[in-house]
């Protein structure tokens, strides 16, 4: 109970200036049926916080740990070296412990960082305007397409087969609810993307297209003439990116004429983290502001004419509009927001460009070594950090094999795209700056004798 | 304002506070600092990068040509830009945070040690497994204490904020009714107390949205809401305790009502830190109810979020829950239960509402904040809570309109109006004259039902003497505010800022960084 500052004598004192003579009185609203007397049972007392410690890390020694062991999973989150300074910052109390800047005069910190985010990330994804910060980027590319629907006022997307599983389940999910039509294809191992098939889908319906780059197979397309194809329909180019350090080496959507692009943020500065907290980007042309879901942080002056920043268009929000807002998000991921504009400060430019081609190149190296494994295809003509390989047999069960020999192998489309047979034998491997060649030689002799 | 090359602004002396002029505009501690896009460059960064041919050539033709913009700063640039930043907020860590129904707490530093283990940081959501036993064990144990404490049947680990459990919760009931074949049932009922969050979703999974009033000692009408309940009604949101800070007496029976009328009661749990272990919702007849785990077990709020919402489900409601979710086998090893493994056993679920498993760095969080304090310290939690809020309620409601005061304690949060203030003085001038005493405010006019509304919620991690200083500087600003004292209206006078002009932001939007325009070529235009 070391948080609790109130001692026995404060809380006597307290409950008499109350008027009451016990706490109970203070739960009188409570029907004497659902009262609870003494604790729960089955759950145990507080403890030590050493006592705590050593329950967590015993917890935490039963995971393999990715920077223990050759490491090449990918597929919607990245493992980057994330400079010192990064979580020695926002470990700051006054960042870490603030709230939702609901008080700019007192939040200066938190909106002035926002502001440079939102800066940062509508330059990287090439869009005019981003917002604060959305959950992830698989709601954000939910929320992107809510957003078309909106600004359309057509109800089918069609989603392409590159299209992280996973974000198409919650697209699914969703559209369920919210009536979209969704349009949906599986990625095709020996074709180099789908975008002259996305182009013979879009019909005077078709309120988006939603395309990742690089996609789930970590290719890489030119997205200008799908770009062409949606405005020529009136409908909209969604673009998602769920590795952003792509966008140091390779032309940004938005630049492409997309008209959303949303991304997944975690590459920079956040971490694995086992899936979550991740940063979702959400950027668009500056005609959709208004249908824009998520915070904004916009600028301004003061009393006394001095620049500031505030929350800003909340009347877009749930609090005002109600069942009228253009979502219900009612947070952003503030937190991650900052170590991702922390980490690209860093970086800058010069430092994005330098590791996104250390990246490219390590991954160009990694393929041409694994491709002379007997056995192994590479599936990709272009990709940037993340490539797929055939393995001609399932690969699930050789990822398994693989880990009991210490090598986290990258992740297999079984396991994305479980009982699609045409899928079984691929397997995603991502190549970042944290790897080193050592581990590319320990991928490929693991991979050659699991296939012997 | 004008920027000069090296980015030092302004250019020119400018006046402090009391009339005496700093170049800088600097005020001894309290530095002002430019965005990174006024003092950066393209070419500086604060990262070394091994040597090296790094030559790309699998790039198709899309090798980026065209500058990004993004600048980039030195380590020691990039440390200081932050920690100045840092020093223009307000924080818990400085002092006493009293934001009604956003629960601002200390945040323990062990839980941030937790969290940061490379056993649960360093882990790949798709790794086999059988490699994150450990990961899983916690996701696991989390689930345990949260159906224990609720009374509940299940629980969905994966939303990732309080509004996303919320819709987590409406789109299980309407897969429930679908599966009973009455996806007719088109009416959400939501009390007028509620979070704007509660109608919000709703509507956002299709249903129509009917308020239902509420009576004059602050709770739902209960009359009202079972008059209203019929065979179109599928669900009705309660928040409970409520956004007025009271216990809704009457939940059992309206649940009761609602069950008997053939819909689903969820519950906005957003309040759950004001009985955790006095009370289980599961007992007051809740199917689904979202636990904001940052307000009830503290995870740091960093400026607004990340949040983590895992909503507990009735054994009605279970089935329907989302992807993925995590069972203890017989064997004792931890199941993920996702697409691939869902199988036959579970046919009903309504899918995957996030990419992987939800907020695992906010499940380590809370887990260790709950072994801290244990079944019995959780209940102290809220008793504290509770005694504080009344604290502060029974020591300004002399001083400060308290509208239910007299319609019994209040549970966590205390609530005031501005009735009594002088003409032309109002919630926001008690506010901003709060900011210059060194307090965050509390949250200003929410809830809606109460005119001018003040909501104080002190948690149970504060001091008798910080609460006494609180209501001292509160009872102050609130005499001042009576008596009509003018320095009010331009308060604050000691922050960072003075008053922002949040219309001209709305109405010319500036949401980027754009360089300034040279006089020259402003004059060519």
């Amino acid at each position: 109970m070391r948080y609790l500052p109130l001692t026995s004598t404060d809380r006597t004192d307290m409950l008499s200036v109350i008027g009451a003579s016990s706490i109970d009185d203070l739960f009188v609203d409570v029907p004497e049926a659902a009262r609870l007397d003494g604790p729960i049972r089955d759950l145990p007392m507080h403890a030590s916080e050493m006592a705590v410690e050593r329950h967590m890390t015993a917890l935490a020694r039963q995971n393999m740990v990715a920077g223990e062991v050759p490491f090449f999973l990918g597929a919607g989150a990245y493992r980057h070296h994330v400079p010192a300074s990064v979580d020695h910052l926002i470990q700051r109390g006054e960042f870490l412990t603030a709230y939702t800047p609901y008080q700019p005069e007192i939040a200066q910190g938190t909106l002035q960082m926002l502001f440079e985010f939102q800066t940062q990330v509508a330059r990287l994804l090439g869009t005019d305007v981003a917002n604060a910060s959305m959950y992830d980027g698989s709601t954000a590319c939910w929320e992107a397409i809510g957003m078309a629907r909106r600004i359309t006022r057509r109800g089918k997307a069609i989603l392409s087969g590159g299209l992280h599983p996973h974000y198409v389940s919650v697209a699914k999910t969703m559209a369920k609810y919210t009536g979209d039509v969704l349009d949906t294809a599986l990625p095709v191992l020996d074709a180099e993307t789908d975008i002259d098939a996305l182009i013979a889908k879009i019909d005077g319906d078709t309120s988006c297209v939603v395309v990742q780059y690089p996609d789930i197979l970590g290719r890489i397309a030119d997205l200008t003439p799908l770009a062409d194809a949606c405005h020529a329909s009136k409908a909209l180019l969604i673009a998602v990116v769920t590795e952003p350090v792509a966008l140091g080496a390779i032309r940004a959507p938005g630049e492409m004429d997309a008209d959303i692009v949303v991304g997944e943020g975690q590459s920079l500065g956040v971490g694995l983290q086992f899936g979550g907290p991740y940063v979702g980007l959400f950027g668009c042309k500056e005609k959709y502001v208004r249908q824009m879901p998520g915070r904004l942080c916009g600028e301004t002056v003061d009393a006394n004419g001095q620049r500031g920043f505030v929350l800003t268009l909340s009347t877009r929000e749930q609090h005002i509009r109600r069942e009228k807002a253009t979502s219900n998000i009612c947070t952003n991921s503030g937190l991650c927001a900052l170590a991702f504009s922390i980490h690209m400060t860093l970086l800058g430019e010069a430092g994005l460009r330098r590791l996104a081609a250390i990246n490219h190149a390590g991954a160009c190296r990694a393929a041409d070594r694994l491709a002379k494994v007997p056995g192994v295809t590479v599936v990709n003509d272009t990709f940037f950090n993340e490539f797929t390989l055939d393995l001609g047999r399932e690969a699930r069960p050789i990822v398994r094999d693989l880990a009991d020999r210490g090598v986290l192998a990258g992740v297999s489309l079984g396991r994305l795209y479980p009982g699609e047979d045409a899928l079984a034998n691929g397997l995603v491997v991502a190549v970042t700056e944290t790897t080193t060649q050592d581990d590319v030689e320990a991928l490929a002799t693991a991979l050659q004798e699991a296939l012997a | 304002m004008s920027i000069n090359a090296s980015g030092w602004k302004p250019t020119a002396p400018v006046k402090g506070e009391n009339g005496v002029p700093t170049f800088t505009g600097n005020k001894a501690l309290m530095l002002e600092e430019p965005l990174i896009f006024e003092i950066g460059s393209t070419e500086t960064t604060g990262v070394d990068f091994a040597e090296g041919d790094v030559a790309g050539s699998r790039l198709g033709d899309l090798t980026r040509k065209a500058p990004i913009g993004l600048p980039g700063l030195s380590e020691q640039e990039t440390v200081r830009h932050y920690t100045r930043l840092s020093r223009q907020n307000y924080a818990i860590d400085l002092g006493l945070f009293p934001l009604g129904s956003c629960t601002m707490k200390h945040n323990p530093r062990l839980n941030e040690k937790m969290a940061r283990l490379p056993g649960f940081a360093d882990v790949h959501p798709l790794q086999p497994v059988h490699t994150v036993q450990g990961a899983l064990g916690v996701i696991n144990e989390l689930a345990v204490w949260l159906i224990t404490l609720t009374g509940m049947y299940g629980v969905a680990m994966s939303p990732k904020a309080g509004a996303h459990g919320e819709l987590c919760g409406i789109l299980a009931i309407k897969a429930a009714l679908e599966k009973r074949g009455e996806g007719h049932r088109k009416v959400v009922l939501v009390p007028e107390s509620a979070h704007g969050t509660n109608p919000a979703t709703a509507a956002f999974a299709g249903f129509a949205v009917e308020d239902i009033p509420a009576t004059p000692d602050g709770r739902v009408d209960t009359a009202a809401l079972k008059a209203r309940l019929g065979p179109d009604v599928a669900a009705v949101m309660i928040t409970n305790p409520n956004t007025c800070g009271l216990f809704e007496r009457d939940l059992k029976e309206i649940s009761d009502a609602v069950h008997a009328a053939g819909g689903y009661v969820y519950c906005d749990g957003a309040n759950f830190n004001a009985i955790v272990g006095r009370v289980r919702p599961g007992d007051l007849g809740v199917d689904a109810m979202h636990i904001n785990l940052h307000k009830t077990f503290s995870t740091p709020h960093g400026g607004g979020g990340p949040g983590s919402g895992p909503v507990v489900l009735s054994e009605a409601l279970a089935p329907f829950g989302p992807l993925p979710f995590t069972a203890r086998m017989a064997d004792g090893h931890i199941q993920l239960i996702e697409e691939e493994t869902a199988g036959d056993d579970h046919p009903d679920t309504f899918g995957r509402m996030v990419a992987f498993h939800g907020q695992m760095g906010m499940f380590t969080r809370a887990l260790t904040y709950i072994l801290s304090h244990g079944a019995d310290g959780l209940k102290q939690v809220a008793e504290d809570a509770v005694l504080n809020a009344n604290y502060v309620l029974r020591s300004l409601e002399d001083v400060l309109d308290a509208p239910f005061a007299g319609a019994g304690p209040c549970m966590h949060e205390a609530i005031f109006s501005d009735k009594g203030f002088a003409a032309g003085f109002s919630t926001i001038d008690a506010a901003k004259a709060l900011i210059d005493e060194g307090f965050h405010p509390m949250t200003m006019y929410f809830p809606l039902v109460v005119h001018g509304a003040m909501l104080v919620e002190p948690t149970e991690t504060e001091s008798r003497a910080a609460l006494d200083q609180f209501i001292g500087a509160l009872r102050s600003v609130a005499e001042r505010a009576k008596a009509g004292d003018p320095s009010l209206k331009t308060a604050p006078h000691f922050a960072p800022r003075a008053r922002l002009d949040e219309t001209l932001a709305a109405r010319k939007p500036v949401l980027t960084w754009k360089p300034p325009v040279a006089p020259q070529a402003e004059a060519a235009e």
